[in-house]
């Protein structure tokens, strides 16, 4: 009861509040009129194409530049000059280049590190984010000699020296191999377990998928924000797919007055039916077609991806 | 002003500067001619005829080398961080912009002035030992040691902030090592003139270059810490 509570608390606890926030460089519009919360333990990811304004937000979050309108919150301190160095306190960002010292070992970056973020007993907390981040036995290589997918690991570890309220994290896996790219995303899972709170920055749609509890979709402005899910069922009716032997010779008159249809068309020789709910219309649907003399191959549901709902609100622009 | 983070970054500055190879190369060959030109002078001047002695005080001259190689090191330390795409994981923790330039400014002056000490003390321990009391005594006078001694920190300071200033808002190290170097000239065109009695070293003159000193000292981390701006660092615009 009392763990229910705790996780319910922390759950209404918002990490990250974003009101109104913009960013211009003389006449160039970085990013505008932005706004989302995040709540404490959530993964929120920001999506967008090159140049939509994505890493400005997260260096303009993390007080390394000065937002020029609207305002936000973040670990729980208004964004002002006067609060940078406390806010960078509580945070932590791993760029989209790591930013190692490539002279120094994997330890000595994070010695330094500590000695920044004042990490009481650094020994202690280097050791147990070498291990969060499985490098434990690679502690004393020069970080020059590193694999890039392992120099993330590093950026990470060295995030986790600050035991952060939020992480930034801005494009983690870019420029890495499919498994380098597994070992962070595997990383940031169990970040995720720990309730970590996760600002998260990708255009690889099929990790913010994996990872993010909600996401937001920018192109210099927010075009949407909200669970994959609930992006999905807002852009995208619900659809289901009919699969036939051969195609109707009158679809209209089977698929007019069945329960939940609310319309149809065909396309690549499959009919796509158009639902209000498809517990309702699936049974009607096959029913009908029975009816009908129909021989059915499949029914199923079309399931729209993140991919679908990104394409959709930034495909034309982009 | 946070101990701990000045501490973070000067320690690792000097781990880096340590296996840098052309930051070493830089400390080892560059007070090669500042050690070689006197020393060829003090030891071919005829003990029976110093005169030439009081007339240049030479050992003036190679205070040059305590503006002059902590400029070149210097240039490196934000622009060096910026090239390796370090500075923007540092600026995100909760360090100040002084405690990340004293700490940069540290580790340039401790080996910068620790160099120009150590050369300047080869040299006066060599004429010592072994030139005649007579050499010795005109080459070593009091106020020129007085000089070495005073002057040292404050030129290795003057350097250390014209070249971060110069590497904060320079894109390229050898740009920003050029550029801090020229500046540097009329300090060295200074130091040389004394040396070659161009300009008298005088008491008046040595008080005067010292407030002189002195002053730019004191202004030199403010002058940086307007110059340094975080976000055009960031951003890496000019």
């Amino acid at each position: 009861m009392v763990v229910e509570s705790q996780q319910q608390a922390r759950a209404d606890t918002v990490a990250l509040s974003v009101q109104g926030l913009g960013k211009t460089f003389g006449d160039k519009v970085a990013f505008a009129d932005v706004s989302f919360e995040i709540k404490q333990g959530e993964v929120f990811g920001f999506l967008g194409p090159n140049g939509a304004g994505k890493t400005t937000t997260v260096r303009t979050l993390g007080t390394l530049i000065a937002p020029t309108s609207g305002s936000a919150v973040v670990a729980g301190l208004p964004l002002t000059p006067a609060n940078g160095v406390e806010i960078r306190r509580r945070i932590a960002i791993v760029p989209e280049s790591p930013g190692l010292y490539q002279r120094l070992s994997v330890r000595e970056n994070l010695e330094c590190f500590a000695g920044l973020y004042g990490t009481a007993d650094p020994r202690e907390r280097i050791t147990r984010a070498l291990a969060a981040v499985s490098m434990e036995d690679r502690a004393d290589d020069v970080c020059g000699t590193l694999s890039k997918g392992l120099r993330q690991r590093v950026a990470l570890a060295r995030a986790l020296l600050a035991d952060p309220a939020v992480l930034f994290l801005d494009e983690p896996t870019s420029g890495l191999d499919p498994v380098a790219a597994q070992d962070v995303l595997s990383l940031v899972e169990g970040l995720r377990r720990d309730g970590v709170t996760i600002f998260l920055t990708t255009h690889r749609l099929d990790e913010a998928e994996r990872l993010c509890d909600r996401v937001a979709i920018l192109n210099t402005t927010l075009r949407m924000t909200g669970r994959p899910a609930e992006l999905r069922d807002r852009l995208f009716a619900q659809t289901l797919t009919v699969q036939l032997v051969s195609p109707l010779a009158a679809p209209g008159s089977v698929f007019a007055g069945v329960p939940g249809v609310e319309g149809w068309r065909l396309a690549d020789g499959e009919y796509q039916l158009t639902v209000s709910d498809i517990a309702v219309a699936a049974p009607a649907v096959t029913r009908a077609l029975v009816s009908a003399g129909a021989d059915v191959l499949s029914i199923g549901e079309s399931r729209h991806s993140l991919q679908d709902v990104y394409l959709e609100l930034i495909g034309d622009q982009s | 002003m946070n101990k701990q983070r000045v501490q973070a970054i000067f320690r690792k500055e000097m781990r880096e500067f340590r296996r840098n190879k052309q930051v070493i190369s830089t400390m080892m060959l560059s007070p090669i001619g500042f050690l070689v030109a006197p020393l060829v002078l003090l030891f071919t001047v005829p003990a029976t005829d110093v005169s030439t002695l009081y007339q240049y005080p030479v050992l003036l001259f190679t205070l040059a080398l305590a503006a002059l190689v902590p400029v070149t090191v210097g240039a490196y330390s934000i622009t060096g961080e910026r090239e390796q795409g370090t500075l923007e994981p540092v600026l995100g923790t909760p360090i100040e912009a002084r405690e990340f330039l004293l700490g940069k400014a540290l580790s340039v002056f401790v080996p910068g002035a620790a160099q120009a000490y150590l050369v300047f003390g080869l040299i006066d321990a060599l004429v010592w030992l072994f030139r005649p009391a007579a050499v010795s005594a005109v080459a070593l006078r009091p106020y020129i040691l007085v000089a070495q001694l005073i002057f040292t920190p404050l030129l290795v300071w003057l350097a250390v902030w014209v070249s971060m200033t110069i590497s904060a808002r320079v894109s390229d190290v050898r740009a920003a090592q050029q550029i801090g170097t020229v500046i540097m000239l009329p300090i060295i065109a200074l130091s040389a003139l004394t040396g070659f009695h161009v300009i008298p070293a005088t008491i008046t003159f040595g008080v005067i270059a010292g407030a002189v000193l002195i002053v730019l000292d004191v202004a030199g981390l403010r002058v940086v810490s307007r110059v340094f701006d975080r976000e055009r660092l960031v951003l890496g615009t000019h």
